[in-house]
């Protein structure tokens, strides 16, 4: 059988006497889209924190490519550079421009030349269709615009698994649509992701896989068709009538 | 109070290359001490905001704690103690051993006082700096230290720039204390020419009139200078 891209199992946290994840289990195959679902507070934030090592588990494997980073040894930067993660916040740097948003830790981690980074960026920035503003600083743009950079700026450093956490949430509701475009576009690409998500209508059209958590486990999951059409979960079908009658 | 504004006018014209000598020594221990201060704050802050990791080995936990510590006694020893006193303790310890002038000794005494008060500015400068900055650029591998110089530290620079200028002016005034280890600023000068003419309010009226002038002119100058670093919010290329 294939080896998953990320194999996690048994993964807890906690936060002092928090318990947020409990018993975490679950496989990410190459060029799966995982959307992760659930209300708030269930810990889906913290999943996606603990696979990109903001957030130190406290148990359990978390497997990339069959290495275990959890283990001390690991390199954590260079980790990092593999698995790109994508903030409801942008979380853009508002001291450098477009280009050198995307350029920055191409440089710095990667050891990329200047001109290798920038042909990299401007790639990118094309692709999510922000080429022509490139010399803006990011402060001025909009929402939307942010978030594509942002997923340009990760997508330079050639992840092998994009993690988004809430992606669209922090948009305005005219600027959604622009953002989920690129996500699908990626998708269709190939690209592996994990996606927190209250889109339900995104997670329905591209996710091969859903996952649904409550309070710090996984409740139900499966493919989009069995989460959305054949819930077996009491807990998952009054999460999704809240979602789906709004 | 009596005071001839004629009298203090020809005691400036007369002895104006010594206010000038004083103005001189003044301007270079507030110039100096306030980059090498600002240096000493950028560093210290640095350092001791790059907070202990789980992930860290067991002999940079142990620097870092160090470092923590001794920073913080530095930090309040320098702003907790008159820089008068500073100069006399420092400058008399050490000058049989140094052989310092009274101005090396000034300007290393006015860099390690305002460094205290920079590592201070500079920490609420970072402490201002979203989070989401950090995390940004620690998810895509940058490292605790090029993640504080790259991102952090430009940011807090520029949160912080007033309070910095603000450390300058106060650097122009209070040099003026240096002159208890016989630093020949422009108060020391001062007091030389009243001194010898005994006339200590029309002199000290030209030094206070002098003083007035550097720290209203730097104030404005810093003034344009931060209205120059507001990110122009037109600037959409292109659009
Ligand atoms: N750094 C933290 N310190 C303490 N509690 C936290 C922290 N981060 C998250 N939590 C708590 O963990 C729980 C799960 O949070 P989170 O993973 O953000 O949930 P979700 O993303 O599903 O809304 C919440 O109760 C939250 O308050
Ligand atoms: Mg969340």
């Amino acid at each position: 059988m294939e080896q998953p891209i990320i194999h996690i199992s048994g993964l807890k946290k906690s936060f002092g006497d928090l318990s947020v994840l409990e018993n975490i289990e679950f496989n990410v195959y190459k060029g799966d889209v995982v959307c992760l679902i659930g209300s708030s507070g269930s810990g889906k934030s913290t999943l996606l924190r603990c696979v990109n090592l903001l957030e130190v588990p406290d148990g359990g494997i978390i497997e990339v490519d069959g290495q275990n980073i959890l283990e001390g040894s690991i390199n954590v930067n260079r980790y990092r550079a593999r698995v790109g993660m994508v903030f409801q916040s942008f979380n853009l740097f508002n001291n450098m421009t477009v280009l050198k948003n995307c350029m920055i830790a191409q440089m710095k981690v990667l050891h990329r030349s200047r001109e290798e980074a920038e042909a990299k960026a401007l790639h990118y920035l094309e692709l999510v269709g922000m080429l022509e503003f490139k010399n803006a600083s990011s402060l001025t743009l909009s929402g939307g615009q942010k978030q594509r950079v942002a997923i340009a700026r990760a997508l330079c450093m050639d992840p092998e698994v994009l993690l988004f956490d809430e992606p669209t949430s922090a948009l305005d509701p005219e600027m959604v649509g622009e953002v989920l475009e690129v996500m699908k576009r990626l998708a269709k690409e190939g690209l592996t992701m994990i996606v927190v998500t209250h889109e339900m209508g995104f997670a329905k059209d591209v996710a091969t896989h859903v996952v649904f958590m409550d309070k710090g486990v996984i409740a139900e999951e499966g493919s989009a068709e069995d989460i959305f059409q054949n819930p077996k979960e009491e807990r998952t079908r009054a999460f999704l009538s809240r979602y789906l009658n709004q | 109070m009596i005071i001839s504004l004629d009298k203090a006018w020809d005691i400036a014209q007369k002895y104006w290359p010594s206010f000038m000598l004083g103005v001189r020594y003044t301007l270079f221990l507030a110039i100096t001490g306030t980059l090498a201060g600002l240096l000493i704050g950028l560093i210290v802050a640095g350092i001791r905001a790059l907070k202990v990791e789980q992930r860290d080995s067991f002999l940079v936990k142990v620097l870092k704690r160090i470092f923590a510590f001794v920073s913080t006694v530095y930090i309040e020893v320098f702003r907790g103690t008159p820089m008068m006193v500073q100069a006399m303790f420092i400058y008399y310890s050490f000058r049989s051993t140094l052989h310092w002038t009274p101005i090396v000794a000034g300007v290393f005494i006015i860099s390690i006082n305002t460094g205290a008060y920079m590592a201070e500015i500079v920490r609420a400068g970072i402490q201002a700096v979203d989070i989401g900055q950090t995390e940004g650029a620690r998810s895509l591998g940058m490292s605790s230290f090029q993640t504080m110089w790259h991102v952090v530290l430009p940011q807090a620079i520029k949160n912080s720039f007033p309070a910095m200028g603000n450390e300058f002016i106060v650097n122009i005034k209070d040099s003026s204390v240096l002159n208890v280890i016989s630093v020949t600023d422009l108060f020391f000068q001062s007091s030389s020419v009243a001194g010898s003419i005994f006339k200590v309010q029309e002199t000290f009226l030209v030094t206070a009139a002098i003083y007035l002038f550097l720290t209203y002119t730097t104030s404005r100058i810093l003034g344009y200078i931060e209205k120059k670093m507001q990110p122009k919010q037109t600037g959409r290329a292109g659009a």
